[in-house]
């Protein structure tokens, strides 16, 4: 059960032991994960960079709440999830976690309002879908639905949507992966402003170096296991890395 | 293809079902309709059945051979025909029937027998007779058994030498009953002068039967046999039409008739539909596929040929199952029929044309509905087909009021909205409900009017418990004699008599009624449920014969009786009653005797008896002289009720389960297709915190409210089709009525959402085991 969850600051968000994660069996299993061991702070933004296959992804499913370990543990802030029955990852990445994904997953159907009100509307304490869109500079492009946006804008409204819930935690998987550079930086810049404002320890997974220039921490995989682990004493502003 | 055909087996084989639906019901009601006239027409055929009845009370032998002269006719008998009593072993009661006489000096030239078993009795052999088989097996009777029976108040004993089937006895049935009993029915035929002998008729008949050649005019024939026989008391010709054993086949052809030309288009409709929905969903998901083979330079024909070959592989799956259901459903048909329609044999076999048009049909909308959806493969130009879609546009239908209802949950925006965007698809989904209810309804509701109409002729019509004819009308001290039998509570006079009313053109044989006033224990009731009594002067019509009349309250119809004196005159009619079995045409019995000439007599009487005395009382009433029917009322009804339910139970199960069959089969389709394309959609959801019954929700929730506009609809349209079955299957023998109970419509209505929620639980079955992972990593 994940009751105890709350926030301490002498225990790390995240307290990563022995991760592994093997898909299939016999001969054909694939080890995705062979025994990661991490620890990620509360309220820094770490990026992870890796290479294709690295492992990365894996991590940021296991951590998510979307995928469970074949062994290791994952505790959040003390409480592990990797014992979790699906209702409780579904609570957990309900009440906890904002994602912002590769190619946004947007809800077609719904404008941009009503793609963050419809998280806000399970959110515990949620910011009003307005003041969020604000926050990534879209006040003016609520009532268009995502075939009116461009990428970036697209990206931005999720971004809006995870913010909007006040998470703990907020887990992007190449949130620059699909747009251009000069889109990306705003993307960026969208992700760090959060980072600062509602304090959420964010994680970004990218295989772009340079942002890595942005982050407290940089962590990086590479065959299924963490290699390096740095943490950056002067992170810049997105605004001034170049890719 | 065939992996395109296994990815989507489940769509594929719902489709194939309800086309098999069609299918099958098409070869049901064509294949027995085919086998139903075919075995008819032969066994006419072959034993030479009559065109034309002719009954007299008694002519000379001599007037057949002047009767054989009108051109036109092709053979005529004469022939003896006397009710019977036929006195059972002594442990049962006594059995009214008939005896019917056969030429001894030559072979029939009309009406010949179907000996199953045996022989018939031979020339000269004054003490044998062959009987009915149906009578014969219902009391164990075999070739050379004793039979005693009462003939004209003469005991008389016969040697079984045969059973036999005869062709004006397809649909046995004792006069004044409902449905045929074998048991309670009896009939013989013995040589034509032995009979005259038995009889004392030596030298008379009593009933003409005829054949006419093919370009002979059957009014023009009746009129004059009415004509020439009329000295001989003829009491009206009639042809085989109003025949009643061939007027039962007839009517059941005309209700498969009427199933046929309504059930199949509705499935094979909904079937094409489906093929066209999900053959045009499968080129969507394909595209990048189609650009490539196209890019590689393969044809637009054979880049539909590929799909052509599915949509054929679904339409003959469908096509198969259709046709062996079809065929055992036919079969199972063919055995239930065979228990009430005595022929020598029937067969289920549809004909090479039934075999034809169904596939025909069946392929042609299929395919038709394959190539419109594939249509837009061959539009895709390769470049545009290997890049993948965008994303669909909301704006155009995001529905201003939707947009600005702030308070309707985001969920539930997302259903409305995919409703406006693809206004088609949600028609054919709440259409396919709609229709599955239809036909579902419109079979519970003719199953209601069965139960109506008999609870209106056995409870509402008629309260007598029996009912008794005399052999000939009879004076009043027949009243009273029948009062005196212990057991008989009361007793109330009819008079009855064959009559023709005419109304310009039209002309209609009745049994025209007399009943006395303040009749009680048989009476006819209006459209508004009121009593009509028996008027003091004038004449009350059923709707039905009012209808065939061109005629109404007020108006004024020829009386012609056709027998005892024969008089005519006008008679009014002064009001209308609503019969559902048979017609009824009903006068005050003192005017009608005043009419008739013959004094103050009736022709029988209805009974009130003590319960407790009903079974001794059959035999004691059968055993009275002059009695010529005996029949009691609750059997009757217990038999027709018995007759329905196993007719109807079959035909009741089949229905619900071919409407059931649509509802899965375009409901399982619209929401797997509706959940192919929003995969990654709902994984979306799933990973953003949503409970698997909150994304359920999203999906489901649509089909809901499909599920809500359809109901309503099919409602509406089951109406429509009820009063349609009921118009086209009513016959001269009955009336369906139409009677929307609210418990059946809510039967009804629960099936089909039953079927609804059956094909939701398998495709949330899907929702839960949905990958967030997978659907997180395409565009």
């Amino acid at each position: 059960m994940l009751r105890t969850i709350s926030e301490d600051p002498d225990t790390a968000c995240f307290d990563v032991r022995g991760l592994r994660r093997i898909y299939g069996t016999g001969p054909a299993a694939v080890e995705a994960l062979r025994g990661v061991d991490l620890q990620i702070p509360e309220r820094e933004l770490v990026v992870i960079l890796g290479a294709s296959g690295s492992g990365k992804s894996t991590f940021l499913n296991i951590i998510g709440g979307l995928d469970q370990a074949t062994a290791g543990e994952v505790l959040f802030r003390g409480s592990d999830l990797s014992g979790a029955s699906s209702a409780e990852l579904t609570e957990y990445r309900r009440r906890h976690v904002g994602f912002v994904f590769q190619f946004y997953n947007l809800m077609p159907s719904l404008t941009a309002w009503e793609n963050v009100a419809l998280i806000t509307e399970i959110a515990e304490a949620p910011l009003a879908p307005a003041d969020a869109l604000a926050l990534v500079g879209l006040g003016d492009r609520m009532d268009h639905f995502p075939a009116q946006l461009s990428g970036g804008e697209q990206q931005r409204v999720a971004i809006a949507r995870a913010v909007a819930k006040q998470p703990t935690v907020m887990l992007c998987d190449e949130p620059t992966g699909a747009l251009d550079s000069a889109t990306g930086v705003k993307v960026l810049e969208a992700l760090v402003d959060v980072n600062h404002s509602i304090g959420a320890t964010t994680l970004i997974i990218t295989h772009n170096a340079s942002v890595a220039e942005i982050a407290d921490r940089v962590v990086v995989f590479a065959d299924g296991k963490v290699r390096e682990t740095r943490v950056n004493p002067a992170p810049i502003s997105p605004r001034n890395i170049t890719w | 293809m065939f992996r395109d055909f296994l990815g989507m087996r489940v769509q594929a084989i719902a489709i194939a079902l309800v086309i098999a639906g069609g299918v099958s019901m098409q070869l049901l009601s064509s294949g027995l309709v085919t086998s139903l006239e075919e075995t008819r027409r032969a066994y006419y055929e072959r034993n030479l059945m009559a065109d034309i009845w002719a009954p007299v009370v008694r002519a000379p032998r001599g007037e057949i051979d002047s009767l054989r002269t009108i051109t036109g006719i092709e053979a005529i008998e004469g022939r003896l025909r006397f009710g019977i009593r036929i006195d059972m072993s002594a442990s049962q009661a006594p059995v009214l029937g008939e005896v019917i006489s056969i030429p001894e000096s030559h072979e029939p030239s009309v009406n010949r027998l179907h000996v199953s078993q045996g022989r018939l009795p031979a020339s000269g052999r004054r003490d044998e007779a062959v009987v009915l088989k149906r009578f014969a097996e219902a009391h164990r009777i075999v070739p050379g058994d004793h039979i005693s029976f009462i003939i004209r108040g003469r005991q008389v004993q016969v040697l079984v030498t045969g059973l036999v089937m005869s062709p004006e006895h397809v649909y046995a049935i004792a006069p004044g009953e409902l449905v045929p009993d074998e048991k309670r029915f009896g009939v013989l035929w013995m040589g034509d002068r032995t009979l005259a002998e038995l009889a004392g008729w030596e030298g008379a008949f009593n009933e003409a039967v005829l054949r006419l050649s093919r370009e002979a005019s059957v009014p023009d024939i009746l009129g004059r046999l009415d004509r020439e026989l009329a000295a001989y008391g003829a009491v009206g010709a009639y042809h085989r039409s109003d025949q009643v054993s061939d007027a039962f086949v007839s009517s059941e052809v005309d209700q498969l008739r009427t199933l046929g030309r309504v059930v199949p288009p509705v499935f094979l409709g909904v079937g094409a539909v489906l093929v066209y929905v999900v053959i045009s969903r499968l080129v969507l998901v394909q595209r990048p596929a189609i650009g490539l083979l196209k890019a590689y330079g393969y044809a637009n024909g054979q880049v539909m040929l590929h799909f052509l070959k599915l949509v054929g592989l679904i339409g003959s799956l469908g096509l198969l199952i259709g046709v062996l259901l079809g065929i055992w459903f036919g079969r199972e048909m063919a055995q239930l029929y065979i228990r009430y329609y005595d022929f020598p044999f029937l067969l289920f076999r549809a004909a090479a044309s039934d075999y034809v048009l169904v596939c025909a049909v069946s392929a042609l909308s299929v395919v038709g509905a394959g190539l419109l959806a594939v249509r837009a493969s061959v539009a895709l130009n390769p470049a545009d087909a290997m890049t993948p879609p965008p994303p669909p546009d909301y704006s155009k239908a995001a529905g201003i009021a939707i947009t600005r209802a702030r308070w309707i949950d985001q969920q539930t925006r997302m259903i409305l909205r995919q409703i406006i965007r693809w206004p088609g698809r949600a028609l054919v989904t709440a259409s396919g409900i709609a229709a599955s209810l239809a036909l579902l309804l419109s079979v519970l509701v003719m199953m209601d009017g069965m139960e109506r109409m008999i609870s209106s002729y056995f409870s509402d019509a008629n309260r007598y418990d029996a009912l008794v004819t005399f052999t000939e009308p009879r004076g009043p001290t027949a009243l009273h004699d029948l009062r005196r039998v212990p057991g008989v509570l009361a007793a109330e006079p009819f008079r009855v008599a064959t009559a023709t009313l005419r109304s310009g053109t039209a002309s209609e044989r009745v049994a025209l009624m007399g009943a006395a006033p303040g009749s009680e224990r048989s009476r006819l009731i209006d459209a508004a449920g009121y009593d009509v009594p028996p008027p003091l002067a004038g004449l009350v019509l059923s709707e039905d014969l009012a209808r065939k009349l061109k005629s109404g309250p007020g108006e004024w119809l020829e009386l012609e009786v056709t027998e005892g004196r024969r008089p005519t005159g006008r008679v009014q009619v002064t009001a209308l009653a609503r019969t559902y079995l048979g017609s009824a045409a009903l006068m005050d019995i003192t005017q009608m005797n005043r009419i008739l000439g013959e004094g103050a007599v009736i022709s029988g009487a209805y009974l009130q008896v003590d319960p407790a005395a009903e079974a001794g009382l059959h035999e004691l009433l059968v055993q009275a002289p002059g009695i010529a029917t005996v029949s009691f009322l609750g059997l009757s009804q217990d038999r027709l009720t018995a007759l329905m339910d196993e007719n109807i139970g079959v035909s009741l199960t089949v229905f619900a389960l071919f409407a059931a069959m649509i509802a899965l089969g375009v409901v399982y389709n619209s929401v797997r297709i509706s959940f192919t394309e929003r995969q990654r959609e709902l994984a979306s959801l799933r990973v953003l915190g949503f409970s698997k019954a909150a994304v359920s929700y999203i999906l489901l929730g649509e089909v809901a409210l499909l599920t809500l506009v359809g109901v309503p609809a099919g409602l509406a349209a089951g109406c429509l089709l009820s009063i349609y079955f009921a118009e086209a299957m009513g016959s001269d023998l009955f009336r369906l009525p139409v009677a929307f109970e609210p418990a059946t419509m809510a039967t009804a209505s629960l099936i089909v959402v039953g079927t609804v929620v059956l094909s939701g639980l398998i495709v949330r079955q899907r929702i839960d085991t949905i990958n967030m992972v997978e659907a997180l990593k395409s565009a």
